[in-house]
């Protein structure tokens, strides 16, 4: 219940807000089309936010925009007060170990094994010799196990990642992410490479990591329902700006009119 | 009636008839050129036929002549695939245009096209002019062979890596050498081992080689037989050669069994 109402309400950033972004503009090139166009959002201290739309939407872009796997064009994105998109090399690497990121299709490094593919999570604070010769500090290795476990995947540490299915593999994603010990989850359509049962299981884990570590998780996500039944809030994009932005139970049929346009997939 | 209507299902393509016919009718008139004909060729057979009759048997009594050129060849072989290989890691990952600015791609990209641009043999002739004769210019010209043949498919082979593992990498705020161990390299290894088995087999092909002009191994004692028609002694130490080869391949299989 924290924060729903008034996080859409204090879009100019309230002190205590971890994600702040301010009129985000994003083309592929100049004189191309802006993708987004000047996005401004503010997020509480904890909880799920969905981002639906339709495809081609800028959902994707916006979520790389705020760790810079895309280069912002214009605009603000205050990370615990430290402006990311304007970040150099070191700092951006600073920002980035606290962002923990799921992919749609997982990116796990496919040749490397599942205890591997979660310990890259610590790159961004073992020196770069550790990796290499997997001499990651203990209290590194104790975490993987309990994180291993945690997700379910305690009998495939040893297993090559390209052995897995998807839901273990999205599993050995989350698993990677969390590792970073992050104050900011970012899901990249998660659950859309799964099967419905799937999805839910690991909807559900996103939320488990948003409520067990208190940050926020944004989540984008083509799923209406699975949407409405994890997310506290929901942001609706289209056209590369935000359309709808309030608790899931305010989204009518209306909004996804306008989210998503035409209707007659609504019935 | 339909079928006569429809039209063929494959169209001639004259281009190709006519580039083929062209090609024909050019090794017909260079044969005839370079004075290719039957009666040469008889006339070479019966040469051959001599040739052939005084390899043999071969002459093993000089063997420690044979043994030290042999050796020789097989240190300057492994010594050159070792650090030419061990360099062309790092070149190999600097001539990736998926990795680097163009600024460094390029360059890089150059002085290994450099590298590959003359054979082993000539580069070898180089080397001994330029630093004297003995194993270090062969060494050296194997090394550049090394670097041309395995920084080039290496660079090649991180260009076709899927860059979705390394952005993953990439996000969790690794440095670029945490990115290159831990997303890259795991990608490419299995491949990079099997370009440098294959270049360590090719490099002792050329080790038994570079000899012939200077460059240390086997080559030389080979050369001086060929000069004195010591017929035997060349034969014995063709066979000496071939079995060297023989044995690389096997071990050059075995490693790259080894890391798939």
């Amino acid at each position: 219940m924290v924060g729903r109402a008034e996080s859409a309400a204090h879009a100019d950033g309230a002190p205590d807000s971890p994600l702040v972004i301010r009129s985000l503009t994003k083309s592929y090139g100049s004189g191309r089309p802006l993708v987004l166009k000047g996005i401004s959002l503010s997020f509480a201290p904890r909880g799920v936010v969905a981002i639906i739309g339709p495809s081609g939407t800028g959902k994707s872009t916006l979520i790389r925009c705020i760790n810079r796997l895309v280069e912002p064009t214009s605009g603000e994105i205050l990370f615990k007060g430290r402006d990311v998109a304007r970040a150099r090399r070191r700092e951006l690497r600073l920002v980035r170990r606290r962002i923990g990121m799921v992919f749609q299709e997982y990116n796990l490094v496919e040749r490397l094994t599942v205890m591997e593919n979660v310990l890259c999570g610590r790159l961004g604070y073992v020196p770069a010799w550790r990796a290499w010769l997997r001499r990651y500090p203990q209290t590194d290795i104790d975490k993987a196990f309990e994180l291993l476990d945690m997700v379910g995947l305690a009998d495939f540490v040893h297993q090559r990642a390209d052995s897995l299915s998807g839901g273990q593999r999205q599993r050995v994603g989350i698993a990677r992410a969390v590792m970073q010990d992050p104050d900011l989850l970012l899901a990249d359509e998660p659950t859309s490479s799964l099967d419905p049962k799937t999805s839910v299981e690991i909807m559900e884990l996103l939320a488990k990591v948003a409520e067990r570590r208190a940050i926020p998780v944004l989540i984008n996500i083509h799923d209406v329902m699975l949407a409405r039944r994890f997310a506290t809030r929901i942001v609706g994009m289209s056209e590369g700006a935000v359309v709808y932005d309030g608790p899931p139970e305010g989204l009518s049929d209306d909004h996804l009119r306008t989210i998503y346009g035409g209707e007659d997939w609504l019935s | 009636m339909n079928a006569a209507v429809r039209q063929a299902a494959f169209r001639p393509n004259w281009a190709a008839r006519a580039g083929w016919l062209l090609l024909a009718a050019y090794v017909l008139y260079a044969a005839q050129i370079l004075d290719l004909s039957w009666a040469r060729f008889v006339l070479g057979l019966g040469q051959g036929e001599r040739f052939l009759s005084r390899l043999f048997p071969p002459d093993f009594h000089r063997w420690p002549l044979l043994l030290d050129g042999l050796v020789e060849s097989l240190q300057i072989a492994v010594i050159a695939s070792a650090l030419g290989i061990l360099a062309s890691l790092p070149l190999g990952l600097l001539a990736a245009r998926n990795l680097m600015p163009w600024w460094v791609s390029t360059p890089t990209r150059a002085f290994i096209a450099l590298c590959r641009s003359f054979h082993p043999i000539l580069v070898a002739i180089v080397f001994v002019k330029a630093i004297g004769f003995g194993a270090l210019a062969g060494i050296l010209a194997l090394m550049v062979a090394s670097l041309g043949f395995v920084a080039k498919l290496f660079a090649e082979a991180i260009e076709e890596i899927s860059m979705k593992q390394v952005e993953a990498v990439r996000a969790t705020g690794a440095s670029f050498a945490g990115v290159v161990i831990m997303g890259v390299l795991p990608q490419v290894i299995a491949r990079f081992i099997g370009f440098s088995t294959y270049q360590l087999d090719s490099n002792l092909r050329n080790s038994t080689m570079v000899g012939i002009v200077g460059g240390g191994g086997i080559g030389g004692t080979l050369f001086a037989a060929f000069q004195r028609f010591d017929y035997g002694f060349l034969c014995a130490i063709l066979l000496a050669i071939i079995a060297l080869i023989m044995v690389g391949e096997v071990v050059a299989a075995r490693l790259r069994a080894m890391f798939q």
